[in-house]
């Protein structure tokens, strides 16, 4: 079982940047206005941001994490690990964390690493970097998590195209050497790697005019090889079964429990998906915090941004005690016990 | 369980229900306006009330609510 914790690594600031641009589901003309309306009460997603063209989920993160070393006062040569989170990265290669590094001004002694993740991608990413940053030594480092969902959905798609938001995020982790403790519960089932999948454009499945092909799926979804496809039972139902006992898992093996954590993060891919888990856990609502009504599903950015836009006066000024779970593509899930304490926490950047 | 407190459940979360209006031998496509979200909402409600997975394919082949209701006893507690 990969249950793990690791000492003496802290989170010390986390920023999120989103796109201006506000898209209203209500004004979804593909399906009818009563299916809208359905729509936003099950899932949650009254809105979301969607980035333009010309924006990259690495201009995302780049720009909140210039403005979140900035406010933390880290001197970027200090900064000797750069990890990039991300299933939309500028280019199928090289890898984005290279062009990070050199955009940033990092020394040419920095590690970057890309890890192709989604909705779990925020603590497979911290238990990474954590890892490295305790087994050599390094003293700063910069987690950058994020996603462009919206550019591969059909529009005539209404199982996806309604749920996806742009976001990308940093979070600052530093050195402590202190005896504290993250505690991580890591897992995988690759059997179900086709409940959420863009078929075409990789080695399996090259490119060819028929990647372009639109077809009629079922009622309302029309779409091609190119497009992300998204089984909502079969996550649904992954989510329900297996996010609960790995949590269970992970505070068992940390000897804690549920009413030892202040707040519950837990990735946002649907109200309905968070509403369960938090009345089987049992959970009040203050403790579970959403944002999906504001940006629906952000992939691997949805644990960093609700922290940032719902829970900013808090972690900047006491010491909460974190969990966080991440569950979806791969499928990939994951949860993280997490101490933060008056950390850098900038206002919501959004360009 | 019974199935009147399965239906009474499904009442409460469904509120386009009327009281009474749905009954075992219900064909639940016909009673509600049948489409995914409702399927999310039934396979939610089942999953927090009873710690049952509800699959596509138990969708697919009921018919009835008692069908529904079959699998759930069938599966509770196991």
């Amino acid at each position: 079982m990969a249950v793990f914790s690791i000492e003496g690594i802290r989170i010390a600031g986390i920023s999120a940047c989103v796109p201006k641009h506000v898209y209203h589901n209500i004004d979804y003309k593909w399906i009818s206005k009563k299916e809208r309306e359905q729509l936003i009460k099950v899932t949650g997603v009254e809105q979301r941001r969607i980035a333009d063209d010309k924006t990259t989920t690495s201009d995302l993160c780049f720009a909140a994490a210039e403005k979140l070393i900035a406010e933390a006062a880290w001197n970027k040569s200090e900064i000797q690990i750069l990890v990039f989170v991300s299933q939309s990265r500028d280019y199928p290669i090289p890898s984005t964390s290279c062009i990070l590094q050199d955009r940033f001004g990092l020394s040419k002694t920095c590690i970057t690493l890309d890890i192709n993740l989604g909705c779990s991608g925020y603590v497979y990413g911290l238990s990474v970097i954590a890892s490295m940053m305790r087994c050599s030594g390094i003293k700063k480092g910069l987690l950058l998590v994020g996603d462009i969902s919206t550019k591969h959905i059909s529009y005539k798609d209404k199982s996806a195209f309604p749920l996806f938001g742009d976001a990308g995020t940093a979070t600052l982790i530093e050195n402590t050497n202190k005896k504290e403790k993250i505690g991580f519960n890591l897992q995988t089932d690759g059997s179900g790697f086709d409940a959420i999948m863009i078929p075409d454009g990789g080695m399996r499945n090259h490119i060819s005019k028929k990647s372009f092909e639109y077809k009629k799926i079922s009622p309302g979804i029309i779409r091609h090889n190119i497009h992300l496809i998204l089984d909502g039972i079969k996550i649904f139902n992954f989510a329900l079964s297996e996010v609960i006992p790995n949590i269970n898992v992970l505070l068992t093996e940390e000897k804690s429990q549920l009413e030892n954590i202040d707040y519950f993060i837990f990735h946002q891919a649907n109200l309905l998906i968070n509403e369960s888990l938090r009345k089987k856990l049992k959970l009040p609502k203050e403790k579970v915090p959403n944002t999906i009504h504001k940006f629906g599903n952000t992939s691997c950015a949805s644990i960093p941004l609700t922290i940032v836009t719902e829970l900013k006066k808090q972690v900047e000024k006491e010491k909460l005690n974190f969990l966080l779970a991440g569950y979806g593509i791969g499928l990939s899930w994951g949860a993280v016990t997490i101490t933060m304490d008056s950390i850098i926490c900038p206002d919501l950047i959004e360009i | 369980m019974d199935i009147k407190e399965f239906i009474l459940k499904i009442e409460e979360e469904f509120t386009d229900l009327k009281p009474g209006e749905l009954k075992p031998e219900s064909k639940f496509r016909e009673v509600f306006e049948w489409n995914s979200m409702n399927a999310l909402i039934l396979i939610a409600l089942v999953s927090t009330e009873y710690d049952v997975t509800l699959n596509a394919e138990d969708l697919i082949k009921s018919i009835h609510v008692n069908d529904i209701y079959i699998i759930i006893e069938s599966r509770i507690n196991k």
